[in-house]
């Protein structure tokens, strides 16, 4: 009953984000969204997680600010109002169809398919030694997904790095002499 | 179900700010949503009626827990979420600082 409700909150100021006309007030929107969501992983019984996306929720409002505080807003005019409208009209029906089908194949909530992590739940504190289960998967069972992550996560700042760097010495100079 | 149902209706929401907004800010704001809802139905799939935290303990009651595996999943795709929204958010501010807005319909010199 408390995750109905919490879904219900995330999916009004997930709306109320995209509507409204001021980009702050829609930064802030979206990360009481963020934070319904850390509550709906601490009431499904994953702490790590609620602990995880609390931290990242922190560090994505204050990028986002960063982003929006002292913009200048000029009004949209939303131009070609009926292609757009029946385009997005037709992905979001396209993905309902395969949700439709996907529906009928999942297993029912609160019964999930515990055929792989049995082995996992059974040997994982003996083999690994470590009590938390989740913290046994990231980094023994599967720690090449967490090599994965570590080499995302440092692309991803070196994309930042080169995406924000201020005018190098070389074209500075180059400039000059135009 | 409903819950499922309930996600779907999130991504959907989602969709529609990526495909339908043209402010470059309100588009990484669906992202975010989009990534939400997937995070969570991963979790959804995962959960046990009366289970408890995949975290051994001492004297436990309950001996059901919930699925590990779709959190540890999850758990990279919140890190790899914070990379993604950095570096969109840098290169809309780049974008901003050339063009002067976040109007993607504005920004045409890409344009052959």
């Amino acid at each position: 009953m408390e995750l109905h409700i919490l879904l219900l909150f995330m999916i009004l100021a997930a709306i109320i984000a995209i509507e409204i006309k001021d980009l702050l007030s829609s930064v802030i929107a979206i990360g009481s969204a963020g934070f319904a969501l850390c509550l709906a992983f601490l009431i499904l019984k994953a702490p790590d997680l609620a602990i995880t996306q609390l931290v990242v929720e922190i560090l994505c409002l204050i990028i986002l600010i960063r982003a929006t505080i002292r913009k200048d807003l000029p009004l949209i005019i939303e131009g070609r109002w009926f292609f757009n409208t029946i385009s997005t009209l037709i992905f979001i029906a396209a993905f309902l169809l395969f949700a439709y089908y996907a529906l009928k194949e999942l297993p029912s909530f609160g019964h999930p398919m515990m055929s792989v992590v049995k082995k996992y739940l059974e040997e994982g504190t003996s083999k690994t030694g470590a009590v938390n289960l989740v913290t046994s998967v990231i980094l023994d069972f599967r720690a090449y997904d967490t090599l994965a992550e570590a080499t995302v996560l440092f692309t991803a700042v070196i994309g930042i790095m080169a995406v924000l760097r201020r005018k190098g010495r070389k074209e500075i100079s180059e400039k000059d002499e135009y | 179900m409903t819950l499922y149902i309930l996600c779907f209706i999130l991504f959907c929401v989602g969709l529609y700010g990526v495909l339908r907004k043209r402010n470059l800010v309100k588009i990484i704001i669906g992202l975010g949503i989009i990534e939400y809802s997937m995070n969570l139905f991963f979790v959804l799939l995962g959960y046990r009626l009366q289970g408890r935290a995949p975290i051994d303990a001492q004297h436990q009651d309950i001996l059901n827990m919930v699925d590990p595996l779709p959190q540890a999943v999850v758990l990279t795709s919140i890190v790899i979420g914070l990379g993604i929204t950095a570096l969109v958010i840098s290169i809309a501010i780049r974008i901003y600082e050339k063009y002067g807005t976040f109007d993607i319909t504005k920004i045409r010199r890409l344009k052959g």
